[in-house]
């Protein structure tokens, strides 16, 4: 396929007042594609999504879009948040609503809009509910219910299922990827876990200790469809190993830092 | 492994360390010990071991309350207060919660108002009065003035600390959508500061209530502050205790009042 579009990123670089973040971070992300950005805590993983999708300014460099984003979409750079980032005190379908209510549309449409995001992500009997009133696994399907309302031409998440636990995040994994095949979603996917990056990412980017910088990018061949079957998990504890290797080194190095800090 | 057997004694029960710690109220207590201080305060007065004339019986105080809500006497100080009560607090929430908005919002304002209020908050505003009673007049205006230099600060403060509790995350997501800055504020920011700002709000009130009497305890004939000074003058104790029975009643219902509020907007906490 084709891509219509991809986000690229030149030369980036950040510091938080006199510490330096990040380092000459140049990539780009394919329409279509999902890519997964690993590394040690603190090496500017988070800071390099939030310049992403404009929500930092960066040093020096810049982020640019190369061809045409989809007509369609009501915001092209929409994140999921680690928190969920969900209003207390709106409903869940207030929640869902809330990135519409500013853009031009009729009242028809919008209701439409989020009843599809909530059907879309199993929240069509929650509507009514407040986030107080959901687990942490229904609270997420409530932040990517708020992303999908838009027609995101680009999900920007910064590690979506570290607050829940082990069992939710496997279920939500799940629906993830049903959403994306169905969806063909383009996502940069900030997270610590190896194994969520394998199972969810199409390519794996690998930022050194702060201040953080481009190890490797590596490709995970086997499609996602496929990744679970006995045959490929082989290949795949394979390649976690050959990147566990990889970031340990930097991961020790970058927690004797911070310990001695 | 080592051969252990356990023996035949009869199994010793885990001793339970978890309790206490935990001091829920239980709503009779209070209910018992008010009527317990009630009925001492009585008996006492009336075996003679209370003076009456310094603190008069429960009984002979609620007949005064009695007598002065049916002379009309009561509603006609207690609507004056009210009205000074009602008009200053107004005032000085609008104008803290606007200015307390600002300091939240912007550094302009932080930078330049922070300072000035930390600076004003601690001068007692009853010191005020005799300045604004020069610049306004005897009249209601430096009443509700005084009322509303009171009200403002804890509204101001309580404002501001509301924005900057307001979770980070929550802005930085409406940002993250292109909400234009007047919809972060109604939808994010007016919402998220609400529990503060109704905290400020039992604070001023209770400002407003301790100002309104001793406004009116100095330049005013009309009013509860009034009817307190003239009553304790006149040495009638019955009447100064069922005055301030009133201002009690009044401050339990304007506390209800703002808990019924909390209990409205708040309802998604």
């Amino acid at each position: 396929m084709t891509a219509a579009f991809e986000l690229v990123a030149e030369r980036i670089h950040h510091r938080y007042g006199m510490l330096p973040v990040l380092e000459d971070v140049s990539f780009a992300i394919r329409q279509g594609e999902i890519l997964a950005i690993v590394g040690p805590s603190g090496c500017g993983k988070s800071t390099l999504l939030g310049i992403l999708g404009g929500l930092l300014q960066p040093a020096s460099g810049a982020v640019a879009v190369r061809g045409t984003i989809p007509s369609d979409t009501l915001n092209p750079f929409t994140y999921i948040f680690q928190d969920f980032a969900l209003l207390p005190w709106r409903t869940v379908a207030g929640n869902v609503r809330l990135p519409l209510e500013h853009q031009p549309l009729s009242r028809a449409d919008r209701d439409s809009r989020v009843a599809d995001a909530l059907a879309r992500t199993g929240l069509a009997d929650f509507g009514h509910a407040l986030p107080k009133q959901l687990s942490g696994g229904m609270r997420q399907r409530v932040g990517i219910a708020r992303a999908l309302v838009v027609k995101p031409a680009v999900l920007l998440m910064d590690e979506p299922f570290s607050a829940l636990d082990a069992q939710t995040r496997d279920l939500l994994m799940d629906d993830f990827e049903a959403i994306w095949a169905r969806e063909n979603t383009t996502a940069a996917y900030v997270t610590h876990n190896l194994h969520e990056a394998l199972r969810m990412a199409d390519r794996i980017m690998i930022l050194r200790r702060r201040p953080g910088s481009i190890r490797e990018i590596v490709a995970v061949a086997i499609p996602r469809a496929e990744r679970r079957e006995d045959a490929a998990r082989r290949d795949l504890a394979r390649l976690h190993d050959q990147l566990w290797a990889n970031i340990r080194q930097e991961a020790q190095i970058a927690d004797r830092e911070i310990t001695d800090g | 492994m080592a051969d252990m057997s356990i023996d035949n004694r009869a199994p010793a029960p885990v001793t339970f360390r978890g309790g206490g710690f935990d001091p829920v109220p239980r709503p009779w207590v209070a209910w018992l010990f008010f009527a317990a201080v009630l009925l001492l305060w009585q008996v006492g007065s009336a075996w003679g071991l209370i003076d009456s004339l310094f603190l008069p019986a429960p009984l002979r105080i609620a007949q005064s309350l009695y007598d002065l809500a049916a002379s009309g006497d009561l509603l006609r100080h207690l609507g004056v207060s009210l009205m000074r009560i009602g008009a200053g607090w107004l005032i000085g929430t609008v104008a803290g919660v606007l200015v307390g908005g600002m300091i939240g919002l912007s550094w302009l304002w932080r930078s330049a108002g922070l300072p000035f209020i930390s600076a004003l908050f601690p001068i007692p505003k009853i010191a005020l009065l005799p300045l604004l009673i020069l610049w306004l007049g005897i009249g209601e205006a430096s009443k509700v003035a005084t009322i509303a230099l009171g009200v403002f600060f804890p509204m101001a403060i309580s404002t501001y600390a509301g924005v900057d509790n307001v979770q980070r995350n929550l802005i930085r997501m409406a940002q993250s959508f292109n909400l234009p800055v007047p919809s972060i504020v109604l939808n994010v920011v007016i919402p998220g500061m609400l529990p503060s700002v109704l905290s400020g709000c039992r604070i001023s009130a209770s400002i407003a209530l301790i100002l309104v009497v001793s406004a009116e305890m100095i330049g005013a004939n009309v009013g509860i502050g009034a009817f307190l000074l003239t009553a304790g003058n006149l040495m009638q104790t019955d009447q100064l205790m069922a005055g301030i029975v009133a201002i009690s009643i009044l401050g339990l219902l304007i506390g209800a009042l703002i808990s019924w509020l909390e209990r409205i907007l708040l309802s998604w906490r």
